[in-house]
């Protein structure tokens, strides 16, 4: 119901808004709480666990109650708390956990049977048998309970991630944050005001108190409208700061779009932010909590403090005829505007046997409300006072128990807050989060005055820190009223009374959680699940320990709080991921023959970050196997061309190159005549093999690491290490020219005829023998040419600036194809390899020690090197180790897979029996059967004896042969011809 | 004869949005300079003879001209402009080539701040990133190097691979601060 002449929305703009299909109007700035509440509208959801009717308990983002879900299809979005949500024209919200409607809600039977479904009642009944747990129990107890549901498509709106720097941070715009800025803002200092609301004023908007002469909302705009004009302050509205974390950072959500009709389609809905700033002023306020008393949780139930915003920010009555439970100063303030503004009051309940007494309405001292009535929302309470019984009629019940200092953040790296007497509340410790300091209510000072002068001292003090010095701050005059409670947690008697709306506990749920033992406060929210909703009891938790210390014979302090975690607020995990879907979840790396490899249809596969072709179809090939098979055979009998950009390359320059190479490498380097390339091995630290490649040395100082593909980071990763940690003296130098160079295997028969007709000088086997590199001139351009093989063919490598790539490649196919030759791809790549034992990561998986490999002797026992001394550990050399070997089937068309593991013929293919697994297979083009490499115990003792590889993912099982790992020609002579 | 083509990082700059530009430069060369175990004053001198310009402080671009050497780590500085004078400092320094590992971008106009704050969480504020300061920082998910050298204006060095990528997080956040009203005047 609005009220004539109350509140700041603008009346001359209707909003019109559907709420379970039914339409409404509400104003521009209004909230869909403030609107429905104006409609009369006082049922809003079903709650979590019993689907009790509830409305609004609260104009903030403490709401335990009012849940809905907005929108639909992919853009549903639901638990949205009815208060946070800004009315735009066209808002369609629905209530949540109610079938088949709000009113007549099926499962309302829940509550019937409520003394049987306390706390702990799921943990003890549903415990047999076993295997229901998972299967029957809690998928039935899950459709019964939980909030709203997601939409199950794809979220398809944007989302931002951003980052943000500051000076000072304030968290809060209410009077101690908006002064704290102020001071902050004139002082020069570069500031960020961040506020949960749409507008800056926190309690000043909902209260009728004048600052500095005028309307507090006024005096609020005015202090926004000078910092705007600051040049050094960022003011954030819609922003939450969700977490505190190390080094000044601070975790915040804003909500960009959420509160549009029509958001910018290229404009995020959410923006997460990360603002690191060197101070902070926690200036986030206090939060209004409640009573526990029985049936406390009805629609019209309400924070004293709530029922004062809506009337005097949005013009709205929360009631007709409203009544107030208080325990405080601030309950007959609630009573006091509502009578102002023509509004009904039953009378104020205050449960201290002093309280003030008034000439407006009834004041029943040493009151409880001990009863409530009213099916779909209030109608009736039962108060107990001093003077008796009476039973008052009543649509709205205003109720405070106090207030809770929002201490949150400075307790979200683990302290725990101190508990202050005067206020009945906890406070924030000093110095918990380093750098912060709280300010205002969040520290405990609930004046107004006290509020602002506290601000004002909070940012000086937060400058001095700085080094900037700050003389005189005015503050601004305000009320300064004194805080006077008596704390009043819960009121005894028959029927339940409420504490943890979003999760539906119980005083009796906490009180059976203590008498089970369960007496720690961590313990009881973990049995109770009080606490654990998406709001983090921020309304109950304070209210569950008192009734917990009650119940264990302790005082609050004695009992503790539970442990605070981020995020303050619900944060979207959508917003989190921002930018992370579809392409943006990796960057891709793309090599310079991409586009043409696209072109000729190939498809690509991942190799870490990296695309390759996999292979290149011809017309007529209906498979894979096709195409690789041809490709495999053009290398073998014709020539190859393959992009081999994606492989490692670190140059390698300094006096010191060759010390340090030998130092890296397991092998030796400082034998390597210029001109000339070696295969090289790296151990870890551990002692097992890290990587493989070819080290070509350039020039006397000078040398090119080339890694794998997937090894390239972490090979560099490790140079730096050993260079830094380990051998600083050594004179070197090193940096990755991965991406400077296109690089181009061109493998085959035909491979230096293909070379000759494209370098500027032609080469020959002798001035270009297997192994060596050397620049050379191609088209004009200076490149690099490695004689080196992954084939087992006669190959080479060559290298342009990353720029000719492209053009070289298409130059190497035009060359290619009058040799009956082309590309090839990673799969006949593969192959290639297999049949010439070579190794990738499937075999250097982590595990492998260079014995196992069959390279025990590359680790030179000449000098020493990373891994050497490790290497020799006891276990990991000699027959107990998985060798490297090759397996062929017996049969001719025997299947082997990798992943399939080796039993002896006869044994039980069973774990305890487990000889070695394939690691690598393929079908074999050149032989005309499958072949594997294969990790096998004593493996190289046992060539020619057979093995069962046994595939139990795939249901493969094959008899097979062990034999050399090389099977296609072993003496080397193809490369080397 | 025939010669090979030069392709560019990439075909698809220049970008533009509310007011900013995404356009591809060429920098000429890129030469990695590490100096020799104490050889940095050396290393200086010699380059301050050869090219005009300074071996950098950590973050600073050292300029002269059309040549600039920006820090590029420990013990590292990219000299870019002109080709080095590999016989005045090759004593004194392992010079690599690097001019085609990546790609470079300049980013200009209102807001470029707030498009790389979506991107980057180095503090951008303008008296902590000047004109002339230069970092190894992040671009979303990849490496890059960023320099400043305009109150508007940005460059962004990446992995010639990545560019497709950075130009898809950049023209997104463009798109998503222009969406949202363009540059915000205020620091942070």
């Amino acid at each position: 119901m609005r009220i004539v002449g109350r509140g700041r929305v603008d009346r001359t703009i209707t909003v019109p808004f559907t709420f379970d299909g039914r339409r409404f109007w509400g104003h521009e700035g209004d909230t869909l709480a403030s609107a429905l509440m104006a409609n009369g509208v006082r049922m809003v959801g079903r709650s979590f666990k019993y689907h009790r009717p509830r409305g609004i308990f609260s104009a903030g983002s403490e709401e335990p109650s009012a849940l809905v879900t907005i929108g639909h299809g992919t853009a549903r979005t639901p638990n949205v708390r009815a208060p946070m949500q800004e009315l735009y024209e066209g808002l369609s919200a629905r209530s949540q956990n109610a079938w088949p409607s709000l009113s007549r809600d099926l499962l309302a039977l829940n509550d019937l049977l409520a003394p049987f479904l306390g706390a702990g009642f799921y943990y003890k009944t549903f415990m047999w048998p076993r295997a229901f747990w998972e299967r029957v129990y809690e998928p039935a107890i899950r459709r019964a309970a939980g909030p709203g549901a997601l939409s199950g498509q794809a979220d398809a709106a944007r989302y931002d991630k951003a980052f943000a720097h500051c000076d000072v941070l304030v968290i809060g715009g209410g009077p101690s944050g908006l002064m704290a800025a102020l001071v902050a803002g004139r002082a020069g200092s570069d500031v960020i005001l961040a506020e949960e609301d749409r507008k800056f004023g926190g309690r000043l908007l909902a209260e009728t108190e004048e600052v500095d002469g005028q309307p507090g909302p006024d005096w609020a705009a005015g202090v926004v409208a000078e910092l705007t004009a600051l040049p050094n302050v960022r003011l954030m509205p819609r922003t939450t700061v969700t977490g505190a974390y190390d080094q000044g950072t601070y975790a915040a959500l804003e909500r960009v779009g959420l509160h549009l009709a029509a958001p910018h389609p290229d404009a995020p809905l959410e923006t997460f932010w990360r603002i690191v700033a060197r101070r902070t002023v926690l200036a986030a306020g206090a939060l209004e909590r409640a009573i526990a008393f029985p049936d406390n949780d009805r629609p019209g139930i309400m924070q004293a403090g709530a029922v004062r915003a809506y009337l005097h920010r949005w013009g709205v009555a929360a009631g007709r005829n409203v009544t107030v439970f208080t325990n405080n100063d601030s309950g007959h303030r609630t009573a006091r505007d509502l009578r102002a503004a023509g509004v009904d009051v039953a009378g104020v309940v205050d449960a201290r046997p002093d309280a003030p007494d008034s000439a407006d309405y009834p004041v029943f001292a040493a009151g409880h409300v001990v009863g409530t009535s009213g099916r779909h929302g209030l109608r009736e309470i039962r108060v107990r006072h001093a003077g008796g019984q009476r039973q008052l009629a009543t649509d709205c019940l205003a109720v405070s128990g106090g207030w809770n200092p929002s201490v949150h953040l400075a307790c979200h790296m683990n302290a725990r807050p101190v508990w202050h007497e005067g206020i009945a509340g906890f406070v924030a410790p000093d110095g918990a989060v380093p750098g912060m300091a709280a300010a205002g209510a969040a520290r405990g000072l609930f004046s107004t005055a006290g509020c602002l002068a506290d601000g004002a001292e909070a940012a000086r003090a937060a400058l001095a820190d700085l080094g900037v010095t700050v003389t005189s701050v005015e503050v601004p005059r305000a009320e300064d009223g004194a805080y006077d409670i008596a704390p009043l947690w819960h009121v005894p008697g028959k029927g339940r009374a409420w504490l943890d709306y979003q999760n539906d506990v119980t005083v009796k749920d906490v009180e059976m959680a203590a008498h089970q033992n369960f007496a720690s406060a961590e313990h009881m929210k973990r049995y109770t699940t009080q606490g654990m909703a998406p709001d983090q009891g921020k309304t109950s938790n304070v209210a569950a320990l008192a009734v917990l210390a009650e119940a264990t014979g302790r005082t609050i302090p004695q009992t503790g709080t539970t442990t605070y975690r981020p995020p303050y607020t619900p944060v979207s995990i959508a917003a989190m991921g921002a930018g992370g879907r579809g392409k943006g979840f990796a960057p891709e790396r793309f090599t310079p023959s991409h586009a043409a490899c696209v072109r000729r249809d190939a498809p690509m596969v991942e190799a870490g970050l990296w695309y390759r072709p996999s292979y290149f179809p011809l017309n007529g090939e209906t498979s894979w196997r096709d195409s690789c098979d041809r490709e495999v055979r053009m290398v073998r009998e014709r020539v190859g061309i393959c992009d081999v950009s994606t492989l490692g390359k670190i140059d390698v320059q300094g006096p010191d190159a060759t010390a340090f190479l030998d130092l890296v490498y397991a092998n030796t380097i400082s034998t390597l005549r210029v001109g000339r390339v070696r295969y090289g091995i790296m151990l870890r630290e551990d002692g097992h093999v890290m990587d493989d490649g070819t080290c070509a040395r350039l020039g006397p100082h000078h040398y090119l690491v080339t890694t794998t593909t997937a090894a390239a980071g972490p090979v560099m990763r490790h140079m730096e290490f050993v260079h830094q940690c380990l051998a600083p003296r050594l004179d070197v130098r090193f940096i990755p020219v991965t991406e400077q160079w296109a690089q181009f295997a061109i493998a085959g028969p035909r491979s230096r005829d293909l070379l000759n007709a494209l370098l500027d000088t032609s080469i020959d086997g002798q001035d270009f023998p297997f192994m060596a590199c050397g620049a050379v001139g191609l088209m004009g351009v200076a490149g690099r040419l490695f004689r080196i093989s992954f084939s087992g063919e006669h190959g080479y490598e060559l290298a342009v600036p990353a720029r000719f790539g492209a053009a070289l490649f298409r130059q190497l196919l035009c060359l290619a194809e009058p040799f009956g030759g082309g590309p090839y791809g990673m799969e006949a790549l593969n192959v290639l390899r297999i049949e010439k034992g070579f190794l990738t990561h499937a075999e250097l998986d982590g595990r492998t020690t260079a014995f196992d490999l069959g390279l025990g002797r590359m680790v030179s026992p000449g000098k020493d090197c990373i891994g050497k001394a490790a290497a020799r550990r006891p276990g990991l050399c000699g027959a107990s180790r998985e060798q490297l070997v090759g397996l062929k089937p017996v049969a001719p068309e025997g299947r082997l897979t990798p992943g399939a593991h080796l039993f002896a013929e006869g044994a039980q293919a069973v774990r305890v029996n487990d000889q070695g697994h394939v690691t690598s297979a393929c079908h074999s083009p050149t032989l005309g059967h499958e072949i594997a490499l294969a990790f096998l115990k004593d493996g190289r003792a046992r060539h020619g004896r057979r093995m069962r590889s046994v595939d139990h993912l795939l249901g493969v099982e094959t008899l097979c042969e062990v034999c050399d790992p090389v099977f296609f020609d072993p003496e080397g002579a193809r490369a080397r011809g | 004869m025939a010669r090979l083509l030069v392709t560019p990082a990439t075909g698809a700059l220049p970008v533009t949005a509310g007011g900013m530009t995404l356009s591809l430069t060429d920098p000429g060369c890129i030469t990695s300079l590490a100096p020799w175990r104490g050889a940095g004053m050396a290393l200086s001198k010699a380059l301050r003879a050869a090219h005009g310009v300074d071996f950098p402080d950590p973050g600073r671009i050292s300029t002269s001209g059309t040549t600039r050497c920006l820090w590029a780590g420990r013990d590292q500085a990219f000299l870019v402009g002109p080709a080095p004078d590999s016989a005045a400092l090759a004593d004194h320094a392992a010079l690599t080539d690097q001019s085609d590992a990546w790609a470079v971008m300049r980013l200009d106009g209102p807001g470029a701040r707030d498009v790389l704050a979506r991107l980057t969480p180095l503090d951008l504020r303008a008296q902590v990133f000047e004109p002339g300061h230069t970092a190894r920082t992040l671009l979303g998910q990849m490496n890059a190097v960023l320099s400043r050298d305009a109150a508007n204006g940005y460059e962004i060095m990446v992995f010639r691979s990545m560019t497709a990528t950075a130009l898809h997080e950049l023209t997104e956040a463009m798109k998503s601060v222009t969406a949202q009203g363009g540059a915000d005047p205020s620091p942070g």
